[in-house]
Formats: structure tokens, C-alpha cells, sequence
């Protein structure tokens, strides 16, 4: 049915319909921007850009020549979000099963709340206390760790400085990304049907044997979305990394040792006294940034959709 | 069984009957303040069949959740009286509550097989989850799915996922997978009501042919059912506040002759 | 055998609980508790366990070893239960510590620079050095909030009619409309920042409290446009229906029924957009920059921010300056809490 529309109408269609274009256009346009802005480097460099590890700024004068790349950095912003999805999701499915399943009743409301508290931290404030609390307590634990396991690759340090090393910043970013996490599998497991629960306590099972048999199961999906989120937020965290790893620019899988960075830090960092081209440089990058956690928070929306139907 | 009539000032006629492995004393159940069950006091003999009849919102499901513990997982829930297996009240507090859902074991209303396992899984699920110590899986599933009527249906298909099969098929695997751990008691919750009438009839077959090794206490809506299905009924009524009993009796004596009018009434469609 | 009872005799039964643990052995479980922190807390000061981190492990393996010790008669289906709920709530202990350590730090190290000049002076005669009774933040408060005040100014209408567009007039563009609010929610921060600064800073040769506010803006938009929307779409049919039945054009129907309906709703959405970007330091480090001075002009050269304020004294790094740092970091804590309850007191209004 075709609905005609009186003048009065039209106008107010009109205005809703150009609020929502404007929020269209502006936020469909940074990616198209950032694409043109930086387009020249990838036109220049090609592939290199993102497989190199170089980031010089040249002296200007052709003598020595700009060199920009970032993978050191891609690499950087990898390992890191990896350390901290693989501390976040395995606290995070515990403290949802905790929440959901064990928690007594009457202090389940305040955890809650806690927990929703904890979401909104800004990560400043974990950059912060990741700096000024946390670092002696990982230094500690990348020492043992490098005591009892160096003798594998990743956790062998050339120089033994661990205080400002992935593993620590990992940390950091493991504990900003719980919150997230923790609340996406709580929901997900407080939605597994009563029915399939409570057949397994009717078939003599104990509560674990219930989560085990069902609960995890059926969460599954809702899991995997939820940790994605939480890498999303992770691959694009700036500050904390920023104050808590050195900017070297190599590929360091040694996660104990003290270099790193991520691309956001990279830009934080050099942007100030960038010059023209280094300026397009970290443009490029940005770009480069948003399509990876473009990509990863799309993934993530799908699946924890999917795994959450609408009543 | 023997009958028993609830009308004010009557005094019973008391004579125990051959054994019986599940009995009620003096039940009564409570969710929060609210009073649902009332002084509910039957006897179950072994290896027959009980049908617990009455309108919606009685009681029926939560007098059955009593017997197998599992009404204590409602938040709130409260309880008074015994409920005896073998002569030993469950619910005292050296017994297992785990050990007892194991004998008395339960059918729900929907079907419900567990959707990440197959067929095989779903009938060995109980096992699993009490840990029993069997070796002979392959023959356990094979005696419970044809028990419960589903083994030449599937026999053939066993790795399929437990979610595949029809409705009345779900169904009958749930109670497979319920006879897996061994129960004495199977406690039934309208496990026909979800279904069309060719599947509940197959199930009210494997009830009779189930009540020939345990005993069966299923709970309907279905009065028809109940007089094609039972030994026994229990009937049970509410006049807005907790449920009661008001007469338990072989079912032929309860749908020709019993002893209170309401029974009558109700068996004869008036309410309910 | 059975009774049979009046209804008046069978009111003096009371309700049991025969299935909870009785409190002998509440009490029991307690102070087995008790005894392995304690035993824990001997084991660390004598071997070379060190540290909070190693008395709660010790006391994990302890409680680990009771529930093994209870177990040792029961099955192993019982001794599994058990372990696995020592595991699930050292997980959740776990995962619940660092923001306990967090909240508590903040508490404790921000408190002792919160005074009267915390809140009445700026920084632009003070040293970061100086003591803690000189000096203040005022500027960086004032800042955050012009550049709040601005990004709502520009997002809320944005996004309210975003959600409007999508739920009440549903044109041609919706899917796109909302594919890109989705995609959008994701951007890093500092990739919105770094679009300001090449476009809006590069142009007008300046850092600002505008362009800040932009930054923010990009980034509480799709927050606000996206709550909007979910907000709008609880409205009911008949509700519409009804208003459309009396007369109404659509566009009265939509401003005189629907969105009063969700006024709390839609306050929600602001008071989360704004919570979402009151703390990011990121866009801001490329947009407004900071300073020393209290100010309000929101177009006249770099302006301090709460965030800004924190991350820089926290770069200095000495005694002083780290200390506003934590200060800084408690005012805005409690902000970004104040809006949090906020959001949740609204958000509970329009239930149905």
C-alpha cells in the first residue's frame, strides 16, 4: 500500500531523513577519508607497508630517504590483544559461571553492579594503575615465568628488563576487556532453558556436571562474540599501551621482553612532529587499524546475535 | 491403594497394602508465603501405574517435583510431612538428593533431549552425568531405546543429533535416556501434552509395558488418558487455595463409582 | 495408610527447609575457611612465596586440597563438583580483583589531593612539582565539560533522529543507516581523533575545544543513535496505531505520543553517550591537546581536559605531579559513576 504523505509530513520526513543521512555521511566518510588521506603510502609502498618494519622519517633533503611501515606495530597490536584475550576469556567465563550459578543470592545484585561499574572505567585509569600497581606484581610473575619456561621462544628475553613488555601490557588490556566479556556469557548462560538444567539434576548430575553438560554448550557462540568484543576493544586500545610499552620497531614475539607497541600508539606517539608524508604515513595506518577492527567487531556483532534470539 | 475420602469430619478406614515403594505423609509444599499443596498422604504400590488427575493449578507438578527433590530448586520453596522410599524419608539430611533423582526418575512436559548430543549421547547422558560405572554401553542404549519404543526407528542413526527427531520421537528418547540410570519410580509431567494423539498413544503403550518392571506416576490433564493409561488415580482440587487430595482409588472405582461427588463430576466433564 | 485431616488441624504445620545446610555446618565450612587463609598466610611469610598474588594462589591450592580432603569418601562425580566450584570462584575472584584494586587505588591515592583548590584553581602559576595546596584542575574540568557540552549538542539531535528515521519513518536508506551505526561503534578512538586533526585541525591551523568536541562527537554518535533506536523500537504498534486512529499525522503522532513515551529512554541514550566519552584521552591528545589555564573559549587554541590533565602530570612523573594524576583519575571515576547510576535509574523508567 502506497501512503501518500500531506505537506506537514513530507517536512518531517524530510528532517528525520536528513539527521540521518548527516550520521551516515559522517561516519561512512572517515573510512573513505582515511583511505584517500593515506592513499599516496599505499600507491608508494604497496604491501610493504604492512610487512615492513622500518619507521624512519627521512631527512628531507632525499639523503635519507622517509620509510614508513608498520608491521612491527600490526605485530605489536597481535601479540598484546592475543595476551589479553587468552588472561580475559577464561576469568571471564568463570566469573559469568560464578555470577550466574554460584554467587549467593544476596551478593549477586552487588557483583553485578560491579561488574557494570567495571565496564565503564575509562582506560586511562588502567593505564594508570597498570604503571603505577600492577607493573611490580607482573615483573614478578614474567621473572618466575622466565625462570621456569625461558627455555621456550616466547618467553626467553635477550635483556632481562620486564618491566615494560607485552606480557605486562597484555595484562593491563586482559583486565579492561573482562568487563565485556563477563557480561556478554553471563547473558548468554542465564538464557539456557530451565528444562535442559533441570533434566540434569533430574538424572542425578551435580551443578558442574549441569554447567558441563549444557550450560557451556549452549554458550558457546555467545562466548566466541563476546570474546571478539573484547579483541575489538583490545586491537584498538591506545593509552594503556601507550604508557606501558616502548616503541621499538622490530617484529617481537618475546613477549616478557621489554618492545613493542601497537599501531594506535604509534599514532598517539608520532604524531606531534610528523612531518607532511609521516603525517599520510600514520593516516595509513589508522586506516589500516579501523579495517581490522572493522572487521573483528562485525564478526563478533554477527555471532553474539545469532546466539541471542529476540523474543 | 487404598481409598480415601477427605471429606470434613470423616474418619479413614486405614489398611496398608501389599508393598509399596514410594509413599507420601502429610506432604505439604510452599512457594515463599504461598501455600500450594495441602497434607497430601498416598501410597504408590510397585510396578503400577498411578495417574494424578485434576484441573489446572492444583498442584499436580509440584506434588511430583516432590518426590523426586527437585521442587527445593525453586528459590523459595519449603516443604513439611515425609515422603518415604523403601520406608526412608528423603528429604532427611544424611539422605543424597542426587541418589534419590536417580530411583525416581522424571519425563517432562516438552521434550527435551540435550541439542549438542546425538541419539547415543542423549540415552548415555544420566550415566555420565552420575558417573555410574557401566561397560556396556552399546547394550544399555539398545535395552532403553527399546524400552522406550524408539529402537527401530533409530537404530540406524544413533550419531544423529538428538534434536532431529519428531515430537513424539523427542519424547521417547527422553524417557530412554531417563531408564539409562535405572530408576525404581518414573515420574511423568503431562508428557503427552505437547504431543499429536499417534505419538501419545505409542507412549501410553510404553507406560503399560514400562509399569511391568517400575512403578509410574504420571500426572494429566488428559482424563480419558488417565482411565486408559492407570491403575490408580489420585485426584486432587483446589478451591483457590492450596491443592488437596480428595480421593485415591483404583481407577475403575474412581470413573464408575466414587465415593466423593466431585470425583464424579470431574471424570464426567462438569469442571476442569 | 493414609490420614485424613480437617482443613482447620492441618494449619499449625509450618514449612521446613529440610535440603539447606543446617548452621552446624555453615559454620563448620566457615571456619575451615578461615584456617586455610590463615595456613596460606603462615606458608607465604616462611618460604619464598611472595606477595598478595602468592597468598591467594597458596590459598587457592589449600582450598583445593579440603575440597579434596571432603570429598574423598563421595564419588568422583561429588569430588569433581568441588573442585570445579574452588576453580569457578578463583576465576571470578580473579577476574574481579584488578577492578577492586583499581576503585581502591583511585580511593586511596587520589584522596589526599582532593581539596578546596582541587576544584577552584588551575595550573597556571603552579609548578606540577609544587605541593598538593597549590594548583588545580578546575580547568580541566571546565574543559571536559564545554567539550561534552558541545559533542551532545551536535550528536543527540543526530542521533535521536537517526532512531527515528529508523524506526518510525523507515526509508529507503535504513539498512545502510544502520549497518554504518553498527560498523561505527567499533572505530578506535584514536582513529576518530586522527580524522579531526586531518581535516578540521589541518584546516583551521588549530588545536580547540571544538575540535575535540568533534572527536567526541564521532564517537558518542553511533552509542547514542544506536540506544535511540532499540529505545524507540519497544514503543508498541497499537500505541502508533492508536495515535494515527485519532487524526494524527505521523510526524504529530511521532512527537506527541511516541517520543514522550520514551523521553527516559532517549535520556538513557545521552547519559550513556556522554559516560561513553567523558573518559577518552586518545582524540583528545589530537585534537585539544591541554593546558594550564583556565579558559572557555571553545575555538581559541589547545584546552586541558580531565583526561588530558591525568595523562600528562602522569607522564611528568614525579611524586607531585602523580599524585594530581590519581586525583584527576578519582574526580573523573566518580563522574563516569554518577552517570552510570544515572543511566540505570532512567533506563528502569520506561518498563512496561
Amino acid at each position: 500500500m502506497t501512503v501518500i504523505y500531506n505537506r506537514e509530513d513530507k517536512i518531517f520526513r524530510g528532517v528525520v531523513t536528513g539527521g540521518a543521512l548527516t550520521s551516515l555521511l559522517v561516519l561512512g566518510l572517515i573510512g573513505l577519508f582515511l583511505f584517500m588521506r593515506g592513499a599516496q603510502i599505499f600507491s608508494d609502498k604497496g604491501i610493504q607497508f604492512i610487512t615492513g618494519t622500518n619507521w624512519t622519517a627521512g631527512s628531507g633533503d632525499g639523503v635519507i630517504p622517509d620509510d614508513f611501515s608498520i608491521g612491527a606495530m600490526l605485530v605489536g597490536t597481535v601479540v598484546v590483544s592475543l595476551i589479553a584475550l587468552v588472561i580475559a576469556v577464561p576469568l571471564a567465563i568463570g566469573g559469568a559461571l560464578y555470577l550466574e550459578f554460584y554467587a549467593p543470592r544476596r551478593i549477586r545484585g552487588a557483583l553485578a553492579t560491579l561488574l557494570d561499574l567495571a565496564a565503564s572505567i575509562p582506560s586511562l585509569i588502567f593505564g594508570l594503575w597498570g604503571i603505577q600497581v600492577f607493573t611490580s606484581f607482573g615483573e614478578r610473575w614474567a621473572i618466575l615465568i622466565n625462570n621456569w619456561l625461558g627455555w621456550i621462544p616466547i618467553f626467553s628475553v635477550e635483556f632481562e628488563n620486564f618491566g615494560r613488555s607485552p606480557f605486562i601490557a597484555g595484562c593491563v588490556l586482559g583486565s579492561l576487556i573482562v568487563p565485556i566479556t563477563t557480561s556478554v556469557a553471563r547473558e548468554v548462560y542465564s538464557r539456557t532453558p530451565r528444562d535442559l538444567v533441570d533434566t540434569c539434576y533430574a538424572l542425578g548430575g551435580s551443578k558442574w556436571g549441569a554447567i558441563r553438560s549444557v550450560v557451556i554448550p549452549y554458550g558457546k557462540s555467545g562466548v566466541i562474540g563476546g570474546a571478539m568484543l573484547g579483541l575489538g576493544r583490545a586491537l584498538g586500545e591506545t593509552v594503556a599501551v601507550y604508557l606501558l610499552l616502548n616503541l621499538v620497531f622490530s617484529y617481537n614475539f618475546r613477549i616478557l621482553e621489554s618492545e613493542g607497541g601497537n599501531v594506535a600508539s604509534l599514532i598517539a606517539t608520532k604524531f606531534g612532529e610528523a612531518t607532511e608524508y609521516e603525517l599520510k604515513a600514520l593516516v595509513a595506518a589508522g586506516f589500516v587499524l579501523f579495517l581490522l577492527t572493522l572487521v573483528v567487531n562485525m564478526t563478533a556483532t554477527t555471532i553474539v546475535q545469532k546466539s541471542t534470539p529476540r523474543a | 491403594m487404598t481409598s480415601t475420602t477427605n471429606s470434613p469430619g470423616a474418619t479413614a478406614v486405614v489398611e496398608p497394602s501389599a508393598f509399596a515403594g514410594l509413599e507420601t505423609r502429610g506432604a505439604h509444599a510452599w512457594f515463599g508465603k504461598h501455600h500450594a499443596l495441602r497434607d497430601i498422604s498416598l501410597t504408590f504400590p510397585a510396578r503400577t501405574v498411578t495417574g494424578i488427575i485434576g484441573p489446572s493449578g492444583c498442584g499436580k507438578s509440584t506434588f511430583i517435583r516432590l518426590l523426586n527433590r527437585m521442587h527445593e530448586f525453586i528459590p523459595g520453596a519449603a516443604m513439611a510431612g515425609s515422603v518415604l522410599l523403601h520406608g526412608k524419608d528423603i528429604y532427611e539430611p544424611t539422605v543424597d538428593a542426587a541418589e534419590v533423582r536417580l530411583k525416581v526418575g522424571m519425563v517432562f512436559q516438552k521434550p527435551n533431549p540435550f541439542p549438542a548430543m546425538t541419539i547415543r549421547e542423549n540415552v548415555l547422558s544420566g550415566i555420565k552425568l552420575a558417573h555410574l560405572k557401566r561397560s556396556n554401553h552399546d547394550d544399555i542404549v539398545e535395552q532403553c531405546l527399546t524400552r522406550a519404543g524408539l529402537w527401530k526407528e533409530v537404530k540406524d542413526r544413533l550419531t544423529a543429533s538428538g534434536g532431529s527427531l519428531s515430537g513424539g520421537q523427542q519424547q521417547r528418547l527422553c524417557i530412554a535416556r531417563s531408564l539409562a540410570v535405572e530408576p525404581e519410580v518414573l515420574l511423568m509431567d503431562e508428557p503427552c501434552s505437547a504431543l499429536d494423539p499417534g505419538s501419545t498413544l505409542r507412549i501410553e503403550e510404553t507406560i503399560k509395558e514400562l509399569a511391568e518392571k517400575i512403578t509410574v506416576i504420571i500426572v494429566t490433564h488428559n482424563m480419558q488418558q488417565a482411565s486408559r493409561v492407570s491403575d490408580y488415580c489420585a485426584f486432587f482440587l483446589t478451591d483457590g487455595g492450596p491443592g488437596y487430595l480428595v480421593e485415591a482409588d483404583s481407577t475403575r472405582k474412581i470413573f464408575t463409582n466414587p465415593a466423593d461427588s466431585r470425583t464424579a463430576d470431574y471424570v464426567q466433564g462438569k469442571f476442569g | 495408610m493414609s490420614t485424613s485431616t480437617t482443613p482447620e488441624t492441618v494449619t499449625e504445620v509450618q514449612p521446613q527447609t529440610p535440603w539447606s545446610t543446617p548452621r552446624a555446618a555453615q559454620a563448620k565450612s566457615g571456619t575451615t575457611l578461615l584456617l586455610s587463609a590463615l595456613v596460606a598466610a603462615v606458608i607465604v611469610l616462611f618460604t619464598g612465596v611472595a606477595g598478595v598474588d602468592g597468598w591467594a594462589i597458596t590459598f587457592m591450592g589449600l582450598s583445593l586440597v579440603v575440597a579434596l580432603l571432603r570429598t574423598a569418601k563421595t564419588g568422583s562425580k561429588e569430588r569433581k563438583d568441588a573442585l570445579m566450584r574452588v576453580v569457578i570462584t578463583a576465576a571470578a575472584v580473579a577476574a574481579f580483583t584488578p577492578w577492586l584494586s583499581i576503585f581502591g587505588s583511585v580511593l586511596l591515592k587520589g584522596w589526599p589531593g582532593i581539596r578546596i583548590n582541587f576544584f577552584t584553581q588551575d595550573m597556571r602559576t603552579t609548578v606540577p612539582d609544587d605541593f598538593l595546596e597549590y594548583g588545580g584542575a578546575i580547568h580541566a574540568i571546565v574543559g571536559s565539560l564545554l567539550m561534552v557540552l558541545i559533542a551532545s549538542a551536535i550528536t543527540l539531535p543526530l542521533g535521536i533522529l537517526s532512531g527515528v528515521y529508523l524506526t518510525e519513518v523507515r526509508g529507503r536508506l535504513t539498512f545502510l543507516v544502520r549497518f554504518v551505526v553498527q560498523s561505527m561503534s567499533g572505530v578506535p578512538s584514536i582513529v576518530a581523533g586522527l580524522f579531526i586533526y586531518t581535516t578540521w585541525v589541518t584546516a583551521t591551523e588549530s588545536f580547540s575545544a571544538f575540535a575535540g568536541a568533534l572527536a567526541l562527537a564521532v564517537l558518542m554518535l553511533p552509542t547514542v543513535a544506536r540506544t535511540a533506536e532499540e529505545v524507540l523500537k519497544l514503543v508498541p504498534e497499537d500505541l502508533r496505531a492508536a495515535g494515527y486512529a485519532l487524526g494524527a499525522r505521523q510526524w504529530r503522532t511521532a512527537f506527541m505520543v511516541v517520543i514522550p513515551t520514551v523521553r527516559s529512554g532517549l535520556t538513557t541514550a545521552a547519559i550513556l553517550g556522554v559516560a561513553r566519552v567523558i573518559g577518552e584521552t586518545a582524540p583528545l591528545l589530537l585534537t585539544s591537546l591541554s593546558n594550564t589555564a583556565l579558559r572557555f573559549h571553545p575555538f581559541d587554541g589547545p584546552i586541558a581536559s580531565l583526561p588530558t590533565y591525568v595523562f600528562g602530570y602522569l607522564q611528568i612523573g614525579t611524586e607531585y605531579a602523580i599524585a594530581r594524576a590519581w586525583s584527576g583519575s578519582l574526580v573523573l571515576l566518580v563522574i563516569v559513576f554518577i552517570l552510570f547510576t544515572l543511566a540505570r535509574r532512567f533506563g528502569g523508567k520506561d518498563k512496561r
